[in-house]
């Protein structure tokens, strides 16, 4: 392979550059490889987030030619190197340095949501028991590694920085996981319509197109959480029918 | 969701992307897609003729105007507009202005539409990673607030569409029954009978595969394992259609708009009806 040519975004939150770099990608390397040989040939300051190298702990989550992606999972043979490669930070949080950008936000609203609350145990040893069938749907949910890429494209973060009304992707994935948990008895649906603005989601899916799980997030997790929504505040047919329901 | 204000990088300027690919392409083309279809159905409705045909002992309607409730076609069912019926005297009446609110409001309601329509006619976003218009910042109010959380009112129009999807099929069923010349009936079937039976297969898949009526019919539930069997049946059919949605959206978006054509043509005269049996 010819050395390739990357753009890489520089700088803290006063202020930010390009800066070019260009380096040798051999045979079968990531992005990743590209900017560690970035950071041992030429820039040793360069600052970059990474764990795994297996697309497993999300810490690497950048935008590769404008697209969110993990760096270690973006084989240089499907970019087109013909021009310069850009890297840039993740845009919807705020940036510590150069790749780097402080997540923690993330973390605040994870904590607050509702946590899983089981039903009394099944067995007299304290166990309980589930079908398999139930659990398989929020198998998909437990996939998610936290890489915020859903987090980072969502336009209500991105473009409209709802930070503080909206929970984003990411936590409508994990309040759907326990949400839709057979054993759960907690309901959290009050909490996604206010705090978490699942409303202003506007289901344009960009969140389940970078997921590097390929997990459904508008289909499987919003949706179906956004429907939820509407049995318990807004359909009056279902309110009503509630009414006379026998209480659990 | 949680108060306190970061400092966040700033906000991209409008169609600003870093992206190399041609992002434009796909809004683009829905855009025109559905352009062209509300053109076109738009048309078509304000024709008030040439939505039925009758030539050769065929028995075909349009879907845009079935079902027809008052009209001037052997189709109607309570005969001709009654005086009682207000109608603005600057619009024709169409019999097609009586039923097309239900698909079109079950259209512009549906989960798909919702989203590919928010990117290629209101830009939020044109697609992802490119910059919104700026206009709309910190007020974007979504779905969360009026007017779009209007939106909620799906599972209505669902109720409705799944009625149309039941008179369409009736349509179709007809389509085979032909008048002989002496006044008699007999079984038929013209290239028009199959385009009719094909348009409710089509909005059939589209229609039963609704995010709403996934949700009603099994997703509400967490332990799906309890309901009845029947129930668990419909509840995978119900999703395999769902994972398919937004094609199904467009080909049966594509074949209504389709089969009036093929009916308007064959009742202009433009094109003969081919009987195959
Ligand atoms: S589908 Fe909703 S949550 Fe996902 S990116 Fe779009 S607006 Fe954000
Ligand atoms: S849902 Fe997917 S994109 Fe979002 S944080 Fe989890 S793994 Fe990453
Ligand atoms: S380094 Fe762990 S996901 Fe990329
Ligand atoms: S979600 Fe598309 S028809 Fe209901």
């Amino acid at each position: 392979m010819p050395p390739v040519t990357f753009r890489i975004s520089r700088g803290d939150k006063t202020s930010t550059e390009f800066r070019e770099y260009t380096t040798e990608a051999g045979e079968g390397m990531v992005v990743l490889d590209c900017v560690h040989q970035i950071q041992s040939e030429s820039a040793p300051d360069l600052a970059c987030r990474w764990n795994c190298k297996a697309g497993k702990c999300g810490s690497c989550s950048a935008e590769i030619n404008g697209q969110p992606r993990l760096m270690c999972m973006t084989r240089m043979d499907m970019i087109d190197t013909s021009q310069p490669v850009t890297i840039e930070p993740l845009k919807s949080f705020p940036l510590i340095r150069d790749l780097v950008t402080d997540v923690s936000w993330n973390y605040r609203v994870k904590k607050s949501i509702k946590p899983f609350k089981p039903r009394k145990p099944d067995a007299p040893d304290g166990t309980w028991r589930m079908q398999q069938k139930d659990v398989d749907r929020v198998q998909e949910f437990r996939k998610c590694i936290e890489c915020f890429l859903c987090q980072d494209v969502c336009h209500v973060l991105r473009d409209h920085h709802k930070h503080p009304e909206f929970a984003g992707p990411r936590h409508f994935v994990y309040t759907a996981a326990l949400e839709m948990h057979p054993l759960d008895t907690e309901d959290r649906l009050g909490q996604m319509k206010h705090e978490g603005g699942i409303g202003y989601c506007n289901i344009t899916k960009c969140c389940t197109k970078v997921c590097p799980e390929h997990i459904t997030i508008t289909d499987n997790a919003i949706i179906p959480l956004k429907e939820r929504v509407v049995d318990e505040f807004y359909d009056p047919l279902t309110r009503l029918f509630r009414m006379f329901k026998p209480k659990k | 969701m949680t108060q306190s204000s970061l400092p966040l990088p700033q906000i991209r300027a409008l169609g600003e992307t870093r992206r190399q690919d041609a992002w434009w392409v796909q809004p683009l083309l829905v855009f025109l897609g559905f352009s062209a279809f509300i053109v076109y159905s738009t048309w078509a409705a304000f024709q008030a003729n040439h939505y039925w045909f009758a030539g050769g002992g065929a028995n075909y309607l349009s879907p845009f105007y079935s079902p027809e409730i008052f009209g001037t076609s052997p189709h109607a069912l309570f005969g001709p507009k009654p005086d009682w019926l207000p109608w603005p005297s600057f619009i024709p009446f169409s019999p097609a202005f009586l039923i097309l609110w239900a698909p079109g409001g079950f259209r512009f309601t549906c989960y798909y539409y919702r989203g590919a329509y928010y990117k290629a006619f209101w830009g939020d976003p044109f697609n992802c990673a490119v910059g919104e218009p700026g206009f709309r910042g910190k007020n974007y109010r979504g779905e969360h607030k009026f007017p779009l959380i209007l939106q909620n009112v799906h599972r209505y129009f669902f109720y409705i569409a799944a009625l149309f999807i039941v008179l369409l099929s009736y349509d179709a069923v007809i389509s085979y029954i032909w008048t002989t010349p002496d006044g008699g009936k007999t079984f038929g079937i013209g290239v028009g009978t199959l385009v009719l039976t094909v348009n409710p297969i089509l909005l059939g898949a589209y229609t039963f595969g609704c995010h709403s009526l996934r949700h009603l019919i099994g997703g509400k539930h967490d332990c799906i394992s309890s309901c009845s069997a029947a129930r668990q049946s419909a509840y995978g059919c119900v999703s395999a259609l769902n994972r398919r949605h937004m094609l199904w959206a467009w080909l049966s978006l594509f074949w209504v708009g389709f089969t009036d054509v093929y009916v308007r043509l064959c009742s202009m005269g433009v094109i003969t009806d081919l009987r195959i049996i």
